[in-house]
């Protein structure tokens, strides 16, 4: 058996097909040059304006528009954010994973749908809720007023809308992974008399770390990207409360294309290692 | 080491998977847990194991006398083996196997040389010497499961306990596995359990087969006992096939059963191998049926036969190639049908 399907393998990663099973060449050709117009038209494009609007007043208008200090606080909230955001929501995901995936418990249906929240809630109303919880006239607004505390409309809210709005990207990549790794090795390696923490760390971990790296791979663009939350909350405070996105708006708004498109091309290109990152981490994990 | 569980209970939401289970092992034996699946065999594997608990106030769990139900699995000291084998993929197996004596605390650590030495003595146990550098995937089913018995013996366990070990295995590699097992345990003599749903495999090792059925212990016994004589229907149906005729068939037929005989109505179980075909001749004795197929294909002959009365039941037989020979049996033949060994069970004790 095991050489049956070693050959049928091995017909399967031949370069051509039966000429049986191929569609003849005109249909080929016609689905391969629509795929690939509509990739033009919808992603490279677009992309390449960003890049070529960006430079229209010259390389040195490009970086002196990244140097002004509005832009330098908005690059530097960002990536302060990200920091935060990133760390938290990889360690929420993972034990949130940890325990849908390798634990029987009521409530666990329940759970599962809370971390997809964020998904299914549109950014906006995300950073309605905190406006509401931690507003001047919200919920805890005295509490936090009398204490001194301001989160909307400052850098804190902007963390937890973002902490929000990324929550389920780790837990989402694991959760699948982990339930179908199953528990086997963890109880073997309880039986080897390993305590928890060390089967956490020497089992589960390292079985999913793939998975918990792409997983915080994909957080970290959304945090960087978020716009729809962190607009509600932010109070768009030139230099202060401003994110990269928000930056682009403002200075878009202000007809500052070059400016804008200055931005929003450091913002087009952090996408681009983010996404080079994860191909090259699917190529080793494969 | 001897395990020791009696009155154990188990109960998930409303499933019963253990209902008042008694069990023991004696010390150095190889005992099989076998029953279809839902049958409540691997239950009483984990909670062996102490990956389950038994249902507060039922049963309790002893190893040489010494209560283990509430100290958990790491401290049982039990060796675990999984059907399909749990490695460490991301450890060598060298690493797989050390692991059990890496997460030791400090000052039970044995130094790293000894600790390399261990490995590279169960490495050659299991018979995969030189191969501690290559990683499970590189691995075949059978090496895995070797790897994965090192792995749990590294430890020094008190008991080994293995769940479906060759459930994921192909027919032939099963084979080879389970007699290297037989041979390995007469070696090492380490009070071994293992869980299966395959008879054969369990007839075939073990020392003493436990059969169970719907959450209950059916039989206990030696493969020899439990074979020839099945302590009720269930066992009679699960460990290989069984002809079930009315009590009152064969009473009306004569002396048909070996021994005594009585009118009470019920059902008697037979094994094809023990029943014997008889050419019809006037005067002769024996259940009245005709012949209506001979497979003579494998060592013995299978014939089908009809009975004349009842309905028409069909009863299979099993006799030897050279005894259909002898007996000049021709298909559509009238003959008597006489059993060497039966069982009668009530008809109430249905299952």
């Amino acid at each position: 058996m095991a050489a049956a399907s070693s050959q049928t393998l091995t017909s399967r990663s031949g370069t051509s097909a039966p000429r049986a099973n191929r569609d003849p060449a005109v249909i080929r050709w016609t689905l391969c040059i629509i795929a690939l117009l509509f990739l033009a038209c919808f992603l490279f494009l677009p992309l390449a304006v960003v890049f070529v609007q960006a430079f229209s007043r010259g390389v040195g208008a490009y970086f002196s528009a990244l140097a002004t200090p509005e832009s330098k606080a908005a690059i530097k909230l960002t990536l302060l954010t990200a920091l935060i955001v990133v760390p938290a929501n990889t360690v929420f995901g993972v034990a949130a994973a940890w325990a849908v995936a390798k634990f029987r418990f009521r409530g666990k249906s329940i759970l599962i749908t809370l971390i997809d929240l964020p998904f299914a809630v549109s950014p906006v109303v995300a950073g309605l809720i905190y406006v509401l919880l931690y507003g001047r006239d919200g919920w805890f607004g005295n509490f936090l007023i009398s204490h001194g505390m301001k989160i909307i409309f400052a850098q804190p809210g902007i963390v937890l809308a973002t902490c929000f709005v990324t929550f389920p990207f780790v837990a989402r990549e694991l959760i699948p992974l982990m339930q179908t790794q199953g528990t086997d090795e963890e109880y073997a390696a309880i039986s080897l008399g390993a305590s928890g923490w060390q089967t956490f760390w020497r089992v589960t971990l390292p079985n999913v770390r793939w998975g918990l790296l792409y997983g915080a791979i994909l957080c970290n663009a959304r945090a960087m990207g978020e716009f729809g939350a962190v607009s509600v909350v932010s109070g768009h405070i030139r230099g202060v409360t401003d994110t990269m996105p928000l930056h682009i708006e403002i200075l878009y708004n202000e007809y500052n294309f070059a400016a804008a498109f200055a931005v929003a091309s450091l913002l087009a290109l952090l996408a681009l290692v983010t996404l080079v990152l994860k191909t090259a981490l699917e190529m080793t994990a494969s | 080491m001897s395990i020791a569980a009696n009155g154990l209970r188990k109960r998930f939401g409303t499933y019963t998977a253990l209902d008042g289970v008694d069990l023991h092992v004696p010390r150095g034996k190889l005992v099989a847990l076998l029953g279809p699946s839902g049958s409540g065999k691997t239950t009483l594997l984990r909670i062996i194991a102490g990956l389950e608990l038994p249902d507060p106030g039922s049963g309790r769990i002893l190893f040489d006398g010494e209560d283990v139900t509430d100290l958990p699995t790491g401290k049982r000291r039990v060796g675990l083996v999984f059907q399909h084998y749990a490695l460490f993929r991301h450890l060598s197996v060298f690493e797989n196997i050390a692991f059990g004596l890496r997460v030791r605390r400090r000052r039970d650590r044995p130094p790293r040389a000894e600790i390399a030495d261990r490995v590279r003595k169960l490495l050659s146990l299991v018979q995969l010497d030189g191969l501690g550098g290559r990683y499970p995937h590189q691995l075949s089913g059978g090496q895995r499961q070797r790897v994965a018995l090192a792995r749990a013996l590294a430890v020094e366990p008190r008991v080994l306990l293995l769940d479906e070990p060759f459930g994921a295995l192909d027919a032939k590699v099963r084979r080879e596995l389970r007699r290297w097992l037989r041979r390995f345990h007469d070696e090492i003599h380490l009070t071994t359990v293992f869980v299966t749903h395959d008879q054969e495999e369990a007839l075939e090792i073990a020392d003493e087969v436990v059969i169970m059925n719907q959450a209950r212990v059916e039989q206990v016994g030696s493969p020899q006992q439990v074979y020839d004589q099945p302590a009720t229907p269930f066992v009679y149906r699960f460990l290989g096939s069984v002809n079930v005729l009315r009590s009152q068939a064969l009473s009306a037929a004569g002396q048909v059963i070996g021994g005594s005989q009585s009118d009470t109505a019920g059902q008697v179980y037979v094994r094809p191998h023990d029943i014997e075909v008889i050419p019809h001749d006037e005067g002769t004795v024996g259940l009245p049926a005709i012949l209506r197929a001979v497979h003579s294909a494998g060592p013995f002959a299978r014939l089908t036969l009809e009975q004349v009365q009842d309905r028409g039941e069909l009863v299979e037989a099993e006799i030897s190639r050279a005894e259909l020979a002898a007996k000049q049996l021709r298909v559509n033949d009238l003959v008597r049908l006489r059993l060497r060994r039966s069982r009668r069970f009530e008809d109430d004790y249905s299952i």
